[in-house]
């Protein structure tokens, strides 16, 4: 059985692996690639813990093969932080308590980076429905959605402030 | 003991100790660790939900090139059910060594029969698949009222009830005064009928652990629970290794609820890599977690409630059918000693029956019992209230507990707070708003309060100063919603110094003191004690060496915002000595600066909630919305207000789930139908409000901070404020849970249909 060869980029870094056909994107994460910030709670696609972002699209890693990365670009929680600088998103997250256990927080995160991306001024509602594919079974939601709210209003205030 | 006055750091909603891993993905959770050869683990599980075991050929499974070990029942070490009870903690290990591996009788399916390790995953499967078992297919039986029938399939034929084999294993009873003369005195008297659906703790993470086996016995554990001495002291019985060999280490846990106060794996983990010589990863699917591990039970109570005219309950008799699952142990503690407790009720009897049926063992689920009998009691308060004309808040206050009621089960109540929190509710805005217009969907507003017995128990911790003159506290407990937060800000508070100078940590079983489970809401109240009184040890050391390089009387050095300060007839007379310094003189001032202290701690009085729930109710689609919800507790102390709120709000969310679609359902083969999270429909984010809290501070006179359990209360109430908030809406009254788009769909159907006879 000949593994595949794959090509891809992962957080701005070129990355080559190898993997079985039948390996899902989160296999070879967690796997060869030792990032195993991106969680397997399903893997039928419904906890949204292994969100990540191809192409700037949010998908779960685990419905997408290892192999459909070659050429694309991949982008997980580990990527998130510049450096020592984390991400808005990730210090709100720390500040507002909105995270218990942590296991869903990699996808969570991830996937309201991707939603800020799209829509920078989303309302209590847009948010509520974008992050229904993550789920959480420790917070109900409250605070990481309050979190999304005020991280959103911020970053319009530094743009602006940055523009003015 | 000192209570803290200044509060600088307690009450504050500081960054938690482990939240930096949490955001850039770096924490280990039970999956996420690797040993060096490490092979995979896989279980096979019984297809059948009652079969007898005639044998088991692994001989084919064993010459698949790549495995490396199998193990069946009989490598598992055995507690015959005839030599009694071997308690640890409340679980009995003739029952552990029976869920964890069929011996004799498959109870469930899912039930495993043999465990394979291979040199790959896929190749671990595929020799599960070549094991031979010879099952005698036995009739099954699932729900509570077919396993009490009296010619019901028994699972365990030893067991007798009233004389005759019997699913009931066995019934608990708290008795107070004399039902049926209180009865005779009521003028209302409801009596109802209840039904729950077994609902799962729901995790994120599924059960996982990687275990190495050296030659010479001395085994690592990797795995997550809430527990790591609970992992050490039930694999050291299943497989004879002796705990001193055992180093449990916690990984950071993803959720439990219960749920992990128990091992799965980890017995066959340890046995594959023992028998392969190689350190072997075991890692559950969700139809696993779904199929094999928890629920809660599932249950069927009558709840019968009288009252006087003006209001006053005069008697109260619940009887709660649990279902246990495979083996016995189910919550009933919880659900009769719970349920009645925020009444002052004067002729009681409170009845829980634990009954064996073929669906996975029950497992522990926040104030395990209890949300289940608070549903059958608070919906009949409601009734009675509501049959008095009262407010069901003012029916509540006027017969709730208070300093000096005695509880059936047991207690005479110190100071408590349950009063406040109902009128907490009642002077809340919520309670105050109206409902609003729902443009043509019903509204209505519910409220129930609960109550959970909250628990002290064993805990240790050891308080370090480093040679830098920071500080490292390590304490025994997995830290699931916060904890080490709550430790910093006290540890902080007491040392008067930036809570950033403390590092905490969760310590493995063979570098910190026996620590009991997380669970029962204990880990901060027992925490906080004996962090408390090591670091007031450390504190004593610190006084005493600013005392010796003074040359004064340690009584003369007081310690304040981080420093020694001479105090009279020495007041200023010194420059005060800070814990810098203090830390760096060690070395020739006595050596290295530390305490630990180890308790079985007391004290922890049960913890008290009461919620407002208002909903909308779709009528054509049958769908119940939460459109606002708000949770009062009395919280003690709220030590970290965010990670108090974060349990309120969590709890509240899994009722809300459970009252409205969470359920197990079984095909007619009886085997779960919906094991995995698309069809077992857990609260995503979109299905719920903001979640409302309102902390009330009522201290704990037995703590040095004034700390309560928080944890379980919160899901306590919460399917009786939804069921309530749904008849306020609808007129209509769900006696079975959950109320699903289905099943409000057909009693909105009936209705229409005999208006119209």
């Amino acid at each position: 059985m000949a593994k595949i060869h794959v090509t891809t980029t992962i957080n701005g870094e070129p990355v080559e692996y190898l993997c079985e056909p039948n390996d899902t994107m989160l296999d070879a994460l967690r796997g060869p690639l030792g990032l195993t910030g991106s969680k397997e709670g399903c893997s039928s696609g419904d906890c949204g813990a292994c969100s990540i972002t191809v192409d700037d699209q949010l998908i779960c890693s685990c419905l997408m093969l290892a192999a459909e990365a070659e050429g694309h670009e991949i982008r997980t929680i580990e990527g998130m932080a510049d450096g020592e600088k984390l991400h808005p998103l990730q210090q709100k997250f720390l500040e507002q308590a909105a995270l218990q256990c942590g296991i869903c927080t990699s996808g969570m995160l991830v996937a309201s980076d991707a939603l800020l991306r799209r829509n920078p001024n989303p309302s209590e509602e847009e948010v509520r429905f974008w992050l229904a594919g993550n789920l959480c079974r420790c917070t109900g939601y409250d605070k990481i959605v309050r979190a999304v709210l005020e991280t959103a209003a911020e970053m319009r205030d530094g743009i602006k402030e940055a523009a003015q | 003991m000192n209570l803290v006055t200044n509060n600088k750091w307690i009450g504050q909603r500081t960054i938690r100790p482990d939240g930096m891993d949490k955001v850039t993905g770096r924490a280990q959770f039970a999956a996420d660790m690797t040993m060096p050869g490490q092979i995979w683990g896989k279980v096979l599980r019984s297809p059948h939900p009652h079969a007898r075991i005639r044998s088991i050929d692994t001989s084919k499974a064993e010459k698949l090139p790549g495995v490396k070990a199998v193990v069946t029942s009989k490598d598992i070490v055995d507690f015959p059910i005839e030599k009694g009870a071997v308690m640890l903690g409340i679980q009995d290990m003739r029952w552990m060594c029976r869920n964890v591996m069929a011996r004799d009788k498959a109870l469930f399916p899912g039930h495993p029969v043999a465990a394979v390790a291979a040199t790959t995953e896929a190749i671990a499967a595929e020799a599960c698949s070549l094991i031979e078992v010879d099952y005698e297919v036995l009739p099954w039986t699932i729900e509570i009222e077919d396993a009490i029938k009296p010619d019901a399939p028994v699972l365990h034929e030893f067991n007798k009830w009233e004389g005759k084999p019997s699913n009931i294993m066995g019934r608990l009873e708290h008795k107070k005064g004399d039902i049926a003369e209180g009865f005779k005195k009521a003028d209302v008297v409801i009596e109802r009928t209840f039904t729950t659906r077994p609902v799962h703790q729901g995790y994120i993470e599924p059960h996982a652990c990687v275990i190495s086996v050296a030659p010479d016995g001395k085994t690592t554990i990797w795995s997550s629970s809430q527990g790591q001495f609970m992992v050490r002291a039930m694999t050291a019985y299943l497989t004879g290794i002796p705990q001193s060999d055992i180093r449990a280490i916690p990984a950071e846990i993803g959720g439990g609820f219960g749920g992990k106060t128990i091992v799965y794996l980890e017995p066959l983990a340890t046995l594959l890599a023992k028998k392969s010589g190689r350190p072997v990863k075991m890692v559950m699917t969700r139809e696993e977690v779904m199929r094999a591990t928890g629920p809660t039970s599932g249950s069927r109570s009558t709840v019968k409630i009288g009252a006087t005219k003006d209001g006053r309950i005069t008697a109260a008799h619940g009887t709660f059918y649990l279902q246990a699952g495979a083996l016995p142990g189910s919550p009933i503690r919880g659900a009769a000693g719970c349920s009645f407790t925020p009444y002052d009720i004067p002729n009681l009897l409170s009845e829980g029956f634990d009954v064996c049926s073929n669906r996975s063992k029950v497992a522990a689920y926040r104030a395990p019992g209890a949300p289940i009998g608070a549903y059958a009691v608070e919906c009949v308060m409601d009734e009675v209230a509501e049959a008095l004309k009262m407010d069901p808040l003012d029916f509540r206050l006027k017969n709730g507990a208070k300093e000096g009621t005695k509880a059936a089960h047991g207690p005479t109540f110190p100071r408590i707070g349950y009063i406040e929190t109902v009128e907490a509710a009642k002077a809340s805005a919520h309670y105050a708003a109206p409902l609003g217009d729902g443009h043509g969907k019903p509204r209505g507003r519910g409220v129930a309060s609960g109550f959970w017995f909250n628990a002290g128990g064993e805990s240790s911790a050891q308080v370090n100063i480093t040679e830098d003159g920071n500080v490292v506290v390590t304490t025994g407990h997995p830290d699931i919603g916060g904890s080490r937060a709550g430790i910093a800000n006290i540890c902080a508070e007491l040392l008067g110094i930036d809570y950033k100078r403390v590092s905490v940590i969760i310590g493995d079983t063979q570098t910190i003191g026996f620590s009991n489970l997380t669970g029962g809401s204990r880990v901060l109240f027992a925490s906080a004690m004996v962090v408390t009184q090591s670091t007031e040890k450390v504190i004593q050391t610190l006084r005493e060496r600013a005392a010796k390089i003074w040359n004064i009387d340690p009584e003369a050095v007081k310690w304040d915002q981080g420093a020694a300060h001479p105090v009279s007839p020495n007041a200023g007379q010194f420059e005060p000595l800070t814990l810098k310094e203090l830390a760096d003189k060690a070395p020739t001032q006595g050596g290295p600066i530390g305490a630990g202290v180890q308790l079985n701690t007391t004290g922890a009085d049960g913890g008290f909630g009461t919620h407002i729930c208002d909903v909308e109710v779709d009528t054509e689609l049958g769908i119940v919305r939460v459109i606002r919800y708000t949770a009062v507790q009395d919280v003690g102390r709220a030590i970290h207000p965010g990670y108090v709120e974060g349990q309120l709000q969590g709890g509240v969310a899994q009722g809300i789930g459970w009252a409205l679609n969470e359920e197990y359902i079984y095909n007619k083969d009886g085997k779960v139908d919906n094991p995995g999270f698309l069809d077992y429909r857990m609260p995503v984010c979109s299905d719920l409000p903001m979640l409302d809290c309102i902390m009330v501070e009522v201290p704990n006179p037995k703590h040095p901070q004034g700390v309560k359990g928080v944890g379980e209360v919160p899901l306590v109430p919460v399917m009786a404020a939804v069921a309530s908030a749904i008849y306020n809406a609808l007129g209509i009254r769900f006696y079975s849970l959950p109320m699903s788009p289905p099943k409000v769909s057909a009693a909105l159907d009936a209705g229409v249909k005999q208006a119209a006879e």
